[in-house]
């Protein structure tokens, strides 16, 4: 027997959506195993994992609370993954826009006036695009690396929101822990649905991956972006712009990142605290992916992943089982869903050097 | 040299050793044109493992022999996805450092709170006597050594075998290898596996003689920095010794000069390494005929053998 | 409640439904559901390891009036209130959050669960169903720093801390009080790494310090590194939290270490009993939350006198801010003849005189 791949000169439309599902039956399935292996009844853990989450009052406005930011900083990623900009410091520009907008609401404290929080959200878009400015800059102007430039500008950002927070912007009534004052009224986000926290950053992550979604299918940037993704070569005989793609990439990406830390802090936080964020910039990178850097897919992605997290938690109280297992399914889904993006392109061979291609069609679908 | 000197050397070089290890096997890697950005997961199995190896067996030997074998098999994970079924290389290996990172914690969890004797010094007798060089150069533990040896073995690897000829090419050219002849998804495997035994080996350094205990996460960063190391010495063994010792030396002075009372903020001066790394990966980069002559120029490119 | 019937409309589940039913425990045969949130995994070999020890004790002494469960390496953030939240909503009549950063959620979830009672560690807001609770760790820095003053010969200390907070600003002073009881000229050197746990970074500075001179390591961080490295370089130590003897058999000289048992029986009977109050808990060396780990490597009368001062300690016959204590610009924080109560103690944002280590402005 040999198992071998042939290239189907073409994309395949099917793969193309049936290789994320067929990622997700393959985690499930691994996922089963792994309970079996840890001594716990799959199909219960399994539900625990998956379903139980969702059945509480607070368990689908909570899916998309711990979702939103995800769905902000996965869009802008999707869309500079494609142009293969690799910006994997989100993380940062989401702590810089909770800074930049966390700034405004510890100015105007307890003040309250309608611009506070449309400023804020300006504000925040600032401080992300600013701190994906300098990998942009630095990527462009001096060739360096957006990888490596990118992340360690996010422990840079970790380390000056820790300064803020234990020196000049500490809660003089805090009694010196780390943290600042409380957000006042006015520059909190407002909540959707009362008795949640559903807040209006969730509204605002599906429209942004609706108009992401609407930029890449109508737009000449889109158009850009798609030639560029798939005919890298072809794209610079066309005369496109790679510094600007380089720029746009990351500003973007950074700007919505950006937004993603301001409706942290303005939303179920409440104030600025050392850690604010649980790693979304970085679960983004799954989720951009997972998603197929296509904006809508980037939706679907991060109410998996954010499912992933509630499921880990309701396994840890309801089983016990340890939170580490959240981070190897997360790992597992990644590595299938790689791994099954092969078929997008390529067949899978199987049995001797040529096997009737005909049959093989059949075989695969 | 005053014993403070030596002292300060040779915190120094314990610092740098893991960045030396995991960058050297990067570095054989990304020649044949593999980037594997698992790095940081590949060190933490490594680590984990080898520190579990270490307490059930009471060797430290096996158990830094266990963490180069987990290293292989993790890189072989990626070589798998990104090499045969030619997934990207930076999702994969980002996939790879997420998956190291939650793997290494479940099997930690029991060793969390073990603790072991660290590796021993080797004491090469005589030289260790020597003033100054003795200490520094001579009473050491084996990886340190282990590190200077094994980059010099890569760089006459590299640039003086007939086989770190043909992997280069393959770096440099898949398709043109492919056409003279060589099998390029067999020798870009085998220099990830290399890279990912290296990974272990820098793992292993951590866990077993850096600071010989298990915790989640104990690499906090270095197998990114290693990554960087490689870009800052243009995938040339010798500037990779240099630096990792200028980042192994500024990690270590960081807090040094804390220690000092210098009046600024802890949380600048622990900014410091990765501002470090920003500007010196500028300052290299900028150079652009330096990169394009060095560095690998099918680098993260998937191959695959038509016909 | 607009709540329950919320729950109604979406069809909740059973759990939701039966919880009002299990927070009262005395109409119920139930168990009392106790759950415990966690900033670190169970096995940090520190501050959660010591939580999670004591919620196992507790349930074998409580047997089946209990049950507990927790929710390890919780973020502290937007995930806390809900998982906070998601205890009280499965039927959790008692939940102790042990992190500072669980505060605001614990305080926003206790609003909406005005029968579940709430306990956050090292905390200062409470509320009618929220009670706070720490241990006075600067007791036990006291009696480190009275050892340092006997046991460095170059009179310097090198500690390590994490972040720049009062907890971590108390310890430092504390010990800096207790060496200058015994050795006047005494200093530490600090270092703050800016991470509770990272043994390479806290290896690191321990080597550093030790190269400028510091010839004792103290550490407000969680891992075993720095003591290992006393060990290596042949000089001695502090461990932090828990006994950390089998790290560092010849270098640790004692270590503070965390003990919640006593607390929580204290507390979870109370609830059980129905006699829970809201109240502040800051537990020393007195109430047995604090504990030192037996005096090792060290002359019998430098133990005989930790032990004195341990027990002066407990009987409340040290004060350990006392004044006349200088800040590091030589300014009087506290007068002679005063002390300084529980909460300037607990908001402690200078070093004293003798630290040598700066602090964000």
């Amino acid at each position: 027997m040999w198992l071998g791949l042939e290239p189907r000169g073409q994309r395949s439309a099917f793969w193309t959506y049936g290789s994320p599902v067929l990622a997700l039956l393959l985690t499930v399935v691994t996922a089963a195993i792994i309970f079996a292996a840890l001594g716990q009844d799959p199909a219960e853990a399994l539900w625990t994992f998956l379903i139980e989450p969702l059945t509480s009052a607070s368990g689908l406005p909570e899916l998309f609370v711990k979702a939103a930011p995800l769905i902000l900083i996965g869009v802008g990623l999707s869309i500079g993954f494609r142009a293969n900009v690799w910006n994997i410091g989100a993380e940062g520009q989401f702590t810089l826009g909770a800074i930049f907008g966390g700034w405004l609401a510890l100015r105007v404290g307890e003040g309250s006036g309608w611009w506070i929080f449309p400023a804020m959200l300006l504000l925040s878009i600032l401080g992300g695009m600013i701190w994906a400015a300098i990998p942009a800059f630095l990527k462009t102007r001096f060739n360096a690396n957006e990888i490596l430039t990118s992340l360690m500008l996010t422990y840079v950002a970790q380390l000056l929101l820790l300064y803020l927070v234990t020196g000049p912007w500490k809660d003089p009534e805090g009694y010196g822990f780390p943290q600042t004052a409380m957000f006042g009224d006015g520059a909190t986000a407002p909540i959707l649905i009362p008795e949640t926290r559903l807040h209006l950053g969730v509204l605002i992550a599906l429209a942004a991956a609706l108009l992401g979604w609407l930029i890449l299918s109508k737009s000449l940037l889109g158009f850009q972006l798609r030639v560029l993704g798939s005919a890298p070569r072809a794209a610079r005989f066309a005369g496109f712009s790679e510094a600007g793609l380089i720029w746009l990439s990351l500003l973007l990406g950074g700007g919505l990142a950006g937004l993603a830390g301001l409706f942290e802090v303005a939303g179920p936080i409440g104030q600025l605290t050392p850690s604010i964020s649980p790693g979304y910039g970085f679960t983004a990178i799954i989720v951009a992916f997972l998603g197929r850097l296509h904006p809508l897919g980037v939706v679907l992605a991060g109410l998996v992943l954010a499912l992933s997290y509630l499921g880990g938690e309701a396994a840890q109280i309801d089983l016990g089982l340890p939170n580490a297992v959240t981070g190897i399914f997360q790992g597992i889904l990644l590595f299938y869903l790689l791994g099954c993006d092969v078929l997008i392109l390529y067949r899978l061979r199987l049995g001797r050097k040529q096997p009737p291609a005909k049959h093989l069609r059949e075989a695969s679908r | 040299m005053s014993p403070e000197m030596i002292n300060i050397l040779l915190s120094i070089m314990t610092a740098s050793t893991p960045l030396l290890l995991a960058a050297t096997g990067e570095l054989v890697a990304e020649k044949s044109g593999v980037l594997n950005l698992g790095l940081e997961g590949m060190m933490l199995v490594g680590a984990v493992i080898g520190f579990a190896t270490a307490v059930h067996t009471g060797s430290a030997s096996l158990g830094v022999l266990a963490a180069v074998l987990a290293g292989i098999a993790m890189s072989l994970v990626f070589a798998f996805l990104s090499l045969t079924l030619m997934a990207n290389q930076v999702a994969t290996g980002l996939a790879l450092t997420i998956f190291g990172t939650g793997l290494s914690a479940l099997m930690g969890a029991g060793y969390v709170g073990t603790a072991l004797q660290p590796l021993p010094k080797l004491t090469i007798p005589a030289l260790s006597d020597l003033p100054v060089l003795g200490p520094l150069l001579f009473h050491q533990d084996a990886l340190i050594y282990g590190s200077f040896i094994l980059l010099i073995a890569v760089a006459w690897f590299l640039y003086r075998s007939h086989a770190g000829l043909v992997l280069r090419a393959v770096g440099d050219s898949h398709d043109a290898a492919h056409a003279i002849g060589y099998p390029v998804i067999a020798i870009r495997y085998a220099a990830t596996a290399f890279g990912g035994g290296m990974a272990g080996l820098a793992g292993a350094y951590m866990s077993l003689a850096y600071s010989p205990s298990w915790s989640e996460n104990m690499t906090a960063g270095r197998g990114w920095i290693a990554l960087a190391l490689v870009v800052f010495a243009t995938w040339r063994p010798g500037w990779l010794l240099l630096g990792a010792y200028l980042f192994g030396g500024i990690m270590y002075m960081s807090l040094y000069i804390q220690g000092l009372g210098v009046n600024l903020p802890s949380q600048f001066i622990s900014s410091l390494p990765y501002l470090a790394t920003i500007v010196v990966l500028v300052m290299i980069s900028r150079d652009r005929l330096r990169i394009r002559l060095n560095a690998p120029a099918c680098l993260g490119r998937p191959f695959f053998a038509a016909g | 409640m607009e709540r329950r019937t919320f729950n109604k409309l979406l069809g909740a589940s059973l759990t939701t439904l039966a919880a009002p039913a299990i927070i009262r425990p005395a109409l119920a045969a139930d168990p009392l559901k106790v759950g415990f949130i966690y900033v670190g995994p169970v096995e940090d070999f520190g501050w959660t390891h010591q939580h999670d020890l004591a919620r196992k004790d507790l349930e074998a002494e409580l047997g089946d009036k209990i049950k507990t469960t927790y929710v390890e390496s919780v973020k502290e953030g937007a995930d806390a209130e809900r998982v906070i939240a998601e205890l009280a909503n499965k039927g959790h009549g008692l939940i102790y959050t042990t992190s500072f950063g669980f505060m605001n959620p614990t305080l926003k979830v206790a609003k909406r669960f005005p029968k579940v009672k709430f306990e956050h560690a090292t905390g200062y807001k409470r509320a009618e169903n929220v009670a706070t609770y720490n241990i006075r760790f600067y007791e036990g820095r006291y009696i480190q720093g009275v050892i340092a003053g006997k046991m460095s010969k170059s009179g310097i200390v090198g500690y390590i801390g994490s972040v720049p907070i009062p907890e971590v600003i108390m310890g430092m002073n504390g010990f800096i009080l207790g060496m200058h009881s015994v050795n006047p000229k005494g200093r530490i050197k600090a270092v703050f790494i800016n991470s509770w746990y990272d043994p390479g970074k806290e290896a690191d500075a321990a080597k550093a310090l030790i190269d400028q001179g510091a010839d004792l390591m103290a550490q407000h961080t969680d891992s075993t590194a720095p003591l290992q490295v006393a060990e290596q370089r042949g000089i001695q130590g502090f461990g932090q939290a828990t006994d950390m003897i089998k790290a560092a058999p010849k270098a640790q000289l004692t270590s503070s270490t965390d003990h919640w048992l006593p607390y929580y029986i204290e507390r979870t009977k109370a609830v059980i009993d129905g006699t829970w109050k809201s109240q502040d808990t800051w537990g020393g060396l007195a109430s047995g939350m604090l504990k030192m780990a037996p005096y090792t490597n060290m002359p019998d009368d430098v133990a005989a006198l930790a032990k004195q001062t341990e027990a002066d300690i407990a009987s409340g016959k040290i004060v350990i801010f006392k004044g006349p204590i200088k800040d590091q610009s030589g300014a009087v924080k506290v007068a002679e003849g005063s002390t300084l109560d529980d909460a300037s103690i607990a908001g402690m944002n200078w070093l004293a005189e003798g630290v040598e280590g700066n602090l964000p402005k």
